[in-house]
């Protein structure tokens, strides 16, 4: 294939691929604008279970679809979002939830991290500790003693503020 | 000391080969596979016109007094085709019935599948918009529940069946059923 084409080509591919229509909710009727943002609000705490790396909110998937539905009729019926949360785990599992409640199947998903840098925390510090301190004791009494000449001249010149130039 | 340095040589292989063994084991599992909060609990109620004849109702009290799997299925899904002659050879087997969950399909195209490719199912629940299918938290064709004598879901299957599946983890528990009784 010539260069030329296969650039054409390929632009054109990426034209159509970056071009599908993003999802709106234009199905959807609500009373108020803050409604609507609730709704909003729900679905995007909802994972669409064929996906799982998309909400309900962005997955064009027919079961997102459902679901979108369900969740639409029951905010439409007057119920909670607790009680539409509650109602979906009941079926689906805390799976369906992208930010999963704290509970004894939960502790490692959420306590785990800490832990781990607990421990390595742990490690580190016995590490850093364990470390001799740097000793006087390796140093001679000559070494020591031009140590204080180089430190005595040293400050002697910091001692007058030098102007910048 | 010389014990104790080789093993503080070694920690970091032996932590690193361990992540490695968790995330190979990570690669083995198949994150499709969500665990139904719905096992142990009774089957949903329910009421569908029945595929094969509109007239008839399914409910959940087809599901009592026997051992079901309940399979979910629809004509367009491929997988279905695959576990259907598993299903097919099934269906002889006198323990059980197979209820069939047709799931946002449309009866035609159902219908005509049956009777080309054999019927495995007892009976079928036709659900073209998934308003049962919420309820019984499915997610995609095919799953299969196990259903006890007494309507509690005790299983379920995510994918088609085959002889391995049903070897390995729905025979032992239907076993298991009709010896409970």
């Amino acid at each position: 294939m010539p260069p030329l084409l296969k650039t054409i080509l390929l632009a054109a591919l990426l034209a159509v691929a970056t071009a599908t229509p993003a999802y709106t909710l234009e199905e959807f009727q609500f009373d108020s604008p803050a409604q609507e943002q609730e709704f909003r609000d729900l679905i995007a705490k909802l994972r669409c279970l064929v996906c799982q790396n998309e909400s309900l909110a962005g997955s064009q998937a027919e079961l997102a679809q459902d679901l979108r539905n369900e969740v639409y009729r029951m905010m439409r019926a007057g119920q909670s979002e607790d009680e539409i949360l509650d109602f979906l785990v009941a079926r689906y599992g805390d799976f369906v939830l992208y930010d999963p409640p704290l509970k004894p199947s939960t502790y490692v998903l959420w306590f785990g991290p800490f832990v781990i840098i607990g421990i390595a925390a742990f490690f580190m510090l016995r590490a850093v500790l364990r470390r001799k301190p740097a000793g006087d004791d390796d140093m001679s009494e000559a070494e020591r003693e031009r140590l204080r000449t180089l430190l005595g001249a040293d400050s002697a010149a910091d001692g007058e503020p030098k102007k910048p130039t | 000391m010389a014990m104790s340095k080789s093993v503080r040589y070694l920690t970091p292989l032996i932590v690193f080969a361990g992540l490695v063994a968790l995330l190979v084991w990570g690669l083995g599992q198949d994150p499709r596979e969500v665990p139904s909060p719905l096992i142990g609990k009774p089957v949903p109620q329910f009421s569908l016109p029945a595929l094969e004849d509109p007239n008839r109702t399914v409910t959940e009290a087809d599901l009592k007094g026997k051992i079901s799997l309940v399979n979910v299925w629809a004509s367009w899904c491929s997988s279905c085709r695959a576990e259907h002659q598993a299903l097919m050879a099934l269906s002889e087997v006198p323990d059980f019935q197979i209820v069939g969950l047709n799931w946002k399909d449309e009866a035609q195209d159902a219908m005509r599948v049956l009777q080309l490719t054999g019927n495995p199912y007892d009976l079928n629940g036709y659900d073209p918009d998934n308003t049962v299918g919420i309820h019984w938290g499915v997610y995609g064709a095919p799953e299969t529940f196990v259903v006890d004598q007494d309507g509690i879901i005790r299983y379920k299957h995510i994918g088609p069946i085959d002889r391995e599946v049903w070897e390995k983890k729905l025979q032992p528990l239907v076993s298991e059923l009709r010896a409970r009784g």
